[in-house]
């Protein structure tokens, strides 16, 4: 089918260099390494890669510039860094290193105006404005949605739809949107947040938290209107192959990028 | 075995270098990354990555001094591969910054319209430009999708050099140039798998 692919996007929480949740869906010689893990997705038919340092001290920063140019010198495909990201200098640092795409958390919320000098040091289409939401009402989603930070352990009160709308206002080029309720549970994405923030912005917006199957891949897009769908755990703990999940997705009517099987 | 190509991607400050490098190395070359006009000036090849702003890319390049090492390879028509926005700088300028473009191709780059997803990211498909069909940087590419990143696209007033075409948020528009000894794709190979690879295979084998 023509016209632009709905990305599916594994994402790696990495610490100290090494991926933390434990990865058992083929036989790999060190499941903890980065570099082998994203190699193997790059193989598996993966449009993009995201890492997401889960220590973000400062000195795990310089372990991670290790992990992004060891990365960038082995796969064919792009990649997003993001956690603990405070500054242009990161951006700039992490770009140089090899990643495709920087993406701000906490530090965007705690100071704005960062997107906009990020954007205008790098390049919209480098920055990736990552939104942690929250159901203010659990089962209403007409009572809206809060940003959350520090990994999802502060409510900031801040409305997660006007978050976005002014995010892309500063300079973001793309929203990578995680329901927090719906994180792990594996019951489908919050398909009233996603598609009330992608009426409301012109960017696109990565679907996450909350994936347990195709179809609730397919829904992200369909449904919610992502241009991208993200999830970590079915693809580590290989409940779910990148090859099945885009089949299943084609089937659905979406555009997806196939690759031909390894020989 | 032949001699590999040496490829000199060019680190002006504005393109992923790392990937560029390892893209020209795993289709083949021997690539270096290098800011300096005479090391690059003794490469086989120069590759201009170009991520971002198509005005800052240009003020980027003429204060490195490499804006006229690359006029003169191109005069000179040596090889040269442009991406994203190194092939956008090819033409006479955008709707992105005041500065003149480098004017080796007619035309004008300008913004995606306003009622598209912008930027235009992901994995698109590749067709070859109408009597394009046969050219050989097109072989097990054409048809299939590439990876792209950007927010602007080439309106090209002359036809001849477009190759390969892609069509985004209403407007079809080149992303595969050829002019002379110098290439351009608005998608990027060194991202685009087994498929960006093959693209880069089918340049390197037509300058050896």
């Amino acid at each position: 089918m023509d016209g632009l692919s709905v990305r599916v996007i594994p994402c790696l929480d990495v610490t100290g260099g090494r991926v933390v949740k434990g990865i058992s869906f083929v036989d790999l010689r060190d499941a903890g390494d980065p570099v082998e893990l994203a190699r193997t997705y790059d193989r598996e038919g993966a449009d993009e890669l995201c890492f997401l340092d889960i220590t973000a001290s400062s000195d795990a920063r310089e372990i991670m510039l290790d992990v992004v140019e060891r990365v960038a010198d082995e796969v064919s495909i792009p990649f997003t860094v993001g956690g603990g990201m405070r500054s242009v200098e990161d951006a700039r640092r992490m770009l140089h290193a090899g990643a495709d795409r920087i993406s701000f958390n906490t530090a965007a919320v705690e100071r704005p105006e960062l997107l906009a000098e990020a954007a205008a040091a790098v390049g919209s289409q480098s920055i990736v404005v990552a939104v942690d939401a929250r159901r203010r009402e659990p089962d209403d989603p007409a009572a809206g949605w809060e940003i959350t930070v520090h990994g999802g352990r502060t409510r900031t009160g801040i409305d997660a739809v006007s978050w976005c709308a002014r995010a892309e206002a500063l300079g973001a080029g793309e929203i990578l949107l995680t329901s927090m309720d719906r994180d792990g549970t594996k019951t489908g994405f919050d398909l009233d947040l996603l598609r009330t923030v992608t009426d409301a912005v012109g960017i696109p917006v990565v679907a996450s938290g909350g994936a347990g199957t195709a179809d609730h891949l397919a829904d992200g897009a369909l449904e919610g209107g992502a241009s991208a769908v993200l999830a970590a755990s079915i693809f580590h703990f290989g409940e779910l192959r990148i090859r099945d999940v885009k089949r299943g997705m084609a089937a659905r009517g979406l555009p997806v990028r196939m690759v031909p099987e390894a020989g | 075995m032949t001699e590999r190509l040496r490829v000199a991607v060019l680190d002006y400050d504005a393109g992923n270098v790392r990937s560029a490098k390892r893209g020209f190395d795993a289709a083949g070359a021997d690539a270096s990354i290098t800011g300096d006009p005479k090391v690059a000036d003794r490469a086989q090849v120069l590759v201009v990555p170009g991520v971002g702003h198509f005005a800052s890319c240009l003020a980027q390049l003429r204060r490195s001094g490499l804006e006229r090492l690359l006029r003169s390879w191109i005069e000179a028509e040596r090889p040269v591969f442009g991406i994203c926005v190194g092939m956008q700088l090819l033409y006479e300028g955008s709707d992105e910054g005041d500065e003149p473009g480098l004017g080796l191709l007619a035309g004008r780059v300008e913004r995606f319209p306003p009622e598209a997803i912008v930027p235009h990211l992901g994995w698109d498909v590749v067709h070859a430009a109408e009597g394009h069909e046969d050219d050989p940087l097109l072989h097990g590419v054409a048809g299939e999708r590439l990876y792209f990143v950007h927010s602007y696209y080439a309106v090209p007033a002359a036809h001849e050099p477009v190759v390969g075409r892609c069509s985004y948020g209403g407007v079809d528009f080149p992303c595969l140039v050829r002019q002379g000894s110098v290439v351009g794709t608005q998608f990027h190979p060194e991202k685009s798998g087994i498929v960006g690879q093959r693209l880069l295979e089918n340049w390197l084998a037509e300058l050896t």
